[in-house]
């Protein structure tokens, strides 16, 4: 097991920056999900981790040392692929012993090593198998195999999930976070999917651009995300935004007004000034649903979606989509006007201009941004 | 879609005219080689007076008896085998290199290479065997085996090497970067993962370049005068004398020809099913 270092790593394809100075600490035996729309320079980074690609500018260390020039095979890493790359003419023992046997191992080492992980992964019964005679599931679960038998200082992971079907995918989120506490090995898994990050990191790393937008916790991410980037691609459903000014009573207490005149109250932000052009995000939960005399902002409705445990509430509020989340089950007809609260304490405000997040007043300065 | 139709006449119809297709083109490619066959043990004295015939009244082994032991022929195939061997050797180990770089690398002039290579592709041989004389004699290298093998590994590279690339780009790169992390230099996951799954692509490309270089003749009769460099495309032409053509024993030497070639496809066949499917199919 060790830390991984990335300081100020640059990557760039001719004259095209993939990735901008990317740095980022990791700690021994953390769980680091890389997330990201496609094309931000998820893949990039893990390969640079892994000596796949080289190192434009920048250092990246792992245990301490740094690994800029050596080689895949001198890293000490195991890896996991998308499109697993099992190796076709081997067996499924074979698959998982190669890199023991590459190392000179001795035989029943390598057979105790290959029988216990067949035996965490269930895949006892498929040792003698080829990999085209797999489901993807197995495939996947073989995938894993290869890397776990090394007990490697690190595993990196590219979007080891995404071909698999949507339950599937849920079993290996839970038994991949599963082995991770069994075994404790530094992990960097990249995905594009929200949920994925959510439920299996120590920390999130968001990526855009080949920028790291903001690193935290996933509860740091959802309740606190650093810039309007953040806010939307965590959280499922999405985060609704509504472009204001923002306006400051005498009194101290402070709103967002929006463009059909209704004016939202937000926390007093932090940095904000009256009549600055800013952008309120709410999450659907954190929308309500008003009696009409409760003095909410009507809003029309658009479309009811329910989706069983809860229901999806989706209104237009002058002009723009917003979408409520209640454990009620509503039946409003569309077209129909309803009234709608919004939850001031954990609404956010954002600078249109810089797209930063402006932390409420009360909040301590803590939210790292890039 | 279902072609074949629904009732059992018009299936039979379908598989019957499918197969009737099939046998016309086999009828058709494989006629040659039968008369090939036919004449080569027809006796001369009834070659001429039976007329058209599938089949002779007698048969006789005597041309092959003459092709054998009276003739150069042996020596021939002999120094054929030598060629077409170390050609197609050497050929496939060049292209397996150079056409993964070409698949896996990108690198200064990649562009430049290929277009020459594909350039070298497009002159008529008559054009270039002078200067090739011109440069293999100072060399002592014309009436050689060695500067034949030259020049068939030069003009089939090429086109080898891009067969080759093919064949790479049909393998997913992970695989060999999951083999470096697992432990290997890049070379050695090229040898130990790459090349084993490559084998029908190399099979194919070794049957290809044997068979061009085994049927060579133009370079084997200009850059070769003596008999003891002779190949058997040269040595076949020995048979025509200025005043008559000794088909019985040309077809003889003929069908001893194919012998190598059936016997070199045999034993790659196993792999070039699976590659030429692995071609067409991806994955
Ligand atoms: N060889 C290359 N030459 C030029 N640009 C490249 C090359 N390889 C990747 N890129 C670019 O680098 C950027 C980052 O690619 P990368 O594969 O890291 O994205 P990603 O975040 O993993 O996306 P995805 O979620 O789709 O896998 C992309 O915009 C891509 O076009
Ligand atoms: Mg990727």
């Amino acid at each position: 097991m060790a830390s991984i270092e990335i300081a100020n790593a640059v990557k760039s394809y001719g004259a095209v920056d993939v990735l901008h100075g990317i740095d980022l600490d990791i700690q021994d035996g953390e769980f680091i999900v890389l997330v990201g729309p496609s094309g931000c320079g998820k893949s990039t980074l893990l390969r640079m981790i892994a000596g796949l690609e080289d190192i434009t500018s920048g250092d990246i260390s792992i245990g301490g040392t740094i690994v800029n020039e050596l080689q895949p095979k001198d890293r000490d890493i195991a890896m996991v692929f998308q499109s697993y790359a099992l190796y076709p003419h081997m067996s499924v023992a074979e698959n998982m012993s190669y890199a023991l046997t590459l190392r000179k191992t001795a035989k029943e080492k390598i057979t105790d090593a290959i029988t216990n992980v067949a035996d965490i992964l269930g895949l006892s019964a498929l040792l003698e198998r080829r990999p085209k005679a797999l489901s993807g599931g197995q495939r996947q679960r073989v995938a894993m195999g290869r890397a776990i038998v090394r007990k490697p200082q690190a595993f990196l992971f590219d979007e080891p999930l995404s071909n698999l079907d949507a339950r599937l995918r849920e079993q290996m989120r839970s038994e991949i976070r599963k082995l991770h506490r069994r075994l404790g090995a530094t992990s960097v898994y990249v995905t594009h999917d929200q949920i994925e990050a959510m439920t299996m990191a120590d920390r999130i790393v968001a990526m855009h651009d080949g920028i790291i937008q903001q690193v935290g916790t996933p509860i740091e991410i959802y309740d606190r995300p650093a810039n309007i980037f953040v806010a939307s691609f965590i959280g499922s459903p999405a985060m609704t935004f509504l472009e204001g000014t923002y306006e400051i009573a005498a009194n101290g207490n402070a709103g967002v007004r929006i463009a059909d005149g209704a004016l939202i109250p937000v926390l007093p932000a932090q940095g904000a000034t009256a009549n600055q052009a800013v952008t309120l995000g709410a999450r659907p939960e954190h929308i309500g649903i008003v009696g009409d005399d409760k003095g909410g902002i009507p809003a029309r409705v658009d479309l009811i979606e329910p989706m069983g445990l809860s229901t999806l509430v989706h209104v237009s509020l002058a002009g723009n989509p917003v979408k409520i989340f209640t454990l009620d089950r509503p039946d409003f007809a569309a077209d129909s006007i309803i009234h709608i609260t919004f939850d001031m304490e954990k609404i956010h405000v954002f600078d249109t201009k810089t797209q930063l997040r402006l932390p409420p007043q009360s909040e301590p300065h803590t939210a790292k941004t890039a | 879609m279902n072609l074949s139709g629904n009732s059992p006449t018009q299936k039979a119809i379908y598989w019957g005219s499918h197969y009737l297709m099939i046998a016309a083109f086999v009828v058709f490619a494989l006629f040659p080689l039968y008369w090939l066959l036919k004449v080569s043990v027809t006796p001369n004295d009834i070659l001429y007076t039976e007329g058209v015939r599938m089949w002779p009244s007698r048969t006789t082994w005597e041309n092959y008896t003459f092709v054998l032991t009276q003739s150069n022929f042996p020596h021939y195939f002999m120094n054929s085998v030598i060629v077409a061997g170390t050609t197609a050797i050497v050929t496939t180990m060049v292209a397996a290199v150079t056409g993964y770089s070409f698949s896996r690398f990108a690198f200064r002039g990649k562009v430049i290479i290929v277009a020459l290579m594909l350039i070298t592709q497009m002159f008529p041989l008559v054009m270039l065997i002078a200067p090739i004389f011109k440069i293999l004699a100072p060399l002592g290298l014309t009436d050689s085996l060695t500067g034949l093998i030259i020049v068939y590994t030069a003009f089939n590279v090429p086109f080898a090497t891009f067969l080759m690339q093919s064949f790479f780009d049909g393998i997913p790169k992970d695989l060999e970067e999951a083999a470096m992390i697992d432990g290997n230099t890049r070379f050695q996951a090229f040898r130990r993962i790459i090349l084993p799954l490559t084998l029908p692509g190399v099979a194919a490309t070794l049957g290809f370049v044997f068979t061009a270089a085994w049927s060579e003749l133009l370079f084997a009769l200009m850059l070769v005068s003596s008999d003891a460099a002779s190949t058997f495309p040269v040595g076949l032409l020995s048979f025509v004398s200025k005043f008559s053509v000794d088909f019985g024993q040309m077809m003889a030497a003929g069908v001893l020809a194919l012998i190598p070639a059936c016997a070199f496809f045999l034993l790659i066949q196993r792999y070039l099913v699976q590659g030429l499917t692995a071609g067409a199919v991806k994955g």
